[in-house]
């Protein structure tokens, strides 16, 4: 399989070195601003059909014009999946309070646009008297001050289904699931149709409907070329586990700030971890099961 | 023909009107986008943690930090007030010291010397006698709430920072909940995001 898709990768990029290259990084680069590496970028091959040395390079390449772009040295990596691990999200519902510290922490750490506003993480605030409804929730609750007795809230990121719809739509293979579970985009790749947003039933996936707008001195200079990477106009995001984070063992930054520890996360393939613990010893359910998508996020009741 | 395209109109402009009464509604939120520069008071990223070896914290030691008690300032120890009081036990309304606790803590017989020790102030006092410090306050809290205590040492109750397959930080009880009047005080929440209708606009 993977020789055919070579093949026609290869057509491709001679079809437009051969045929425009000179005429596309001209307009390229002049209609978007883009630099030239950006432009060759565009006509290169897919993340995950590059060679490690190719990956390398693309790497030192993006570090530079990043570095160039906020005036401050931003680093790109591209950690690998680590072995025997799958990663998996614990949200105890009986003590999210609706505070949204998740939403902006999230924010912050993944260098998502200001304007026009991105945000990875929903949380729909429902009535306790009516259960779970998400037909009825509602995410623009603005109180002043949460939690209100007749409510509780119900945080939304990607649930990181292990039969996913989004990577399965996708026309381009832009996006896939990782070894270690994490469903990822290759941006560079990415054509932005947004079949996928219209597949994911969680509203998890979001798009830059314009240039994103990051202040140079809010971005997070850790960075992952599958992750938090500063990103385009025209292309999907979504949350990623913090994957410039957990792949290099640290928690994500939702379940940091979080001021009454109610996210949890480890591995899934690890019967000490705390992940294992809770769906051992609480309730837990996941979102919209009837649909199979099988997510690796999971909402509990520790109480 | 004429009235049908005339009642279409009034409809569509019906609809821009109503569309306008909208903004109106949604007056609780939703229509400016907030960002986390926005509230600078909050520490969205622990730096002490950012800097692995700083915090005796990294990806390959075992070692678990239990973050300090919350002492206010200048209240420890106890003993360098308490050391020359002899100790009064009787339930009282504290007047000249400490003044400022209110006992909220499960039943209206709660006393101080259910949990301090009188003899030295320094030290807790379980149940059974046993003196502790205040650094693991944790057992004393575990007497009553112990499935609370149990997901706590599995760290499935409670915020932990660090690394999930590593070294990380817990934190005391009284970090989070102030042990005289534990229940968790309402907060203010971060803004909504901004509606699909108003994002434009910014």
């Amino acid at each position: 399989m993977g020789k055919g898709v070579n093949h026609r990768d290869v057509d491709r990029r001679h079809f437009l070195r051969g045929a425009g290259l000179a005429t596309m990084a001209t307009m390229a680069t002049r209609f978007s601003g883009a630099s030239t590496e950006a432009v060759e970028r565009f006509l290169a091959t897919r993340f995950a059909e590059l060679s490690p040395k190719e990956v390398e390079a693309l790497l030192e390449d993006l570090e530079r014009d990043f570095s160039r772009r906020f005036g401050k040295e931003i680093s790109v990596e591209a950690t690998p999946a680590m072995d025997d691990v799958v990663f998996g999200y614990g949200l105890d519902i009986s003590r999210c309070i609706g505070c949204r510290r998740c939403v902006y922490a999230c924010v912050k750490e993944n260098n998502q646009s200001r304007n026009p506003q991105i945000h990875w993480i929903r949380v729909l605030e429902m009535e306790k008297e009516k259960g779970i409804d998400l037909a009825e929730s509602n995410a623009y609750y603005d109180p002043e001050q949460v939690p209100e007795e007749k409510s509780f809230y119900l945080p939304v990121a990607c649930q990181q289904c292990r039969n996913s719809p989004c990577t399965r739509v996708c026309p381009v293979k832009a996006t896939w699931q990782e070894k270690d579970g994490i469903v990822v985009i290759d941006y560079d790749w990415c054509i932005g149709c947004r079949c996928c947003m219209s597949a994911c039933p969680y509203g998890a996936r979001h798009f830059n409907w314009a240039e994103p707008e990051l202040p140079v001195d809010a971005v997070n200079a850790k960075t992952h070329i599958l992750g938090n990477r500063p990103r385009m106009k025209g292309v999907v995001e979504k949350c990623t586990f913090c994957i410039q984070r957990v792949r290099n063992g640290r928690y994500p930054a939702c379940s940091e700030i979080c001021p009454v520890g109610a996210r949890k996360f480890g591995n899934l393939l690890d019967e000490e971890s705390e992940i294992r613990y809770l769906m051992r010893e609480k309730r837990v359910f996941v979102l919209k099961e009837e649909l199979a998508t099988k997510p690796k996020f999971y909402y509990f009741y520790a109480t | 023909m004429l009235i049908l395209f005339g009642g279409i109109g009034l409809v569509t402009i019906l609809s821009i009107v109503k569309g306008g009464a909208d903004i109106e509604r949604h007056e609780g939120g939703g229509l400016k986008a907030f960002s986390p520069e926005d509230f600078p008071e909050i520490e969205w990223n622990d730096p002490s943690i950012d800097e692995p070896g700083a915090a005796g914290l990294d990806g390959t030691t075992e070692a678990f930090k239990v973050a300090p008690p919350p002492f206010s300032e200048d209240i420890f120890p106890c003993s360098e007030c308490h050391a020359d009081m002899e100790p009064d036990v009787e339930r009282r309304v504290l007047e000249d010291m400490h003044d400022d606790i209110v006992l909220d803590h499960g039943p209206k017989e709660r006393w101080c010397f259910d949990c301090h020790n009188a003899d030295n102030r320094d030290r807790l006092r379980l149940a059974n006698g046993t003196l502790i410090g205040f650094d693991e306050s944790y057992r004393l809290c575990g007497q009553c709430h112990g499935t609370i205590f149990r997901d706590w040492r599995q760290g499935i109750h409670g915020r932990r920072v660090g690394y999930w397959n590593g070294a990380k930080s817990y934190l005391l009880c009284a970090n989070c909940h102030n042990p005289h009047a534990p229940k968790f005080k309402p907060i203010k929440p971060l803004p909504p995001p901004v509606r699909p209708e108003f994002l434009g606009n910014q």
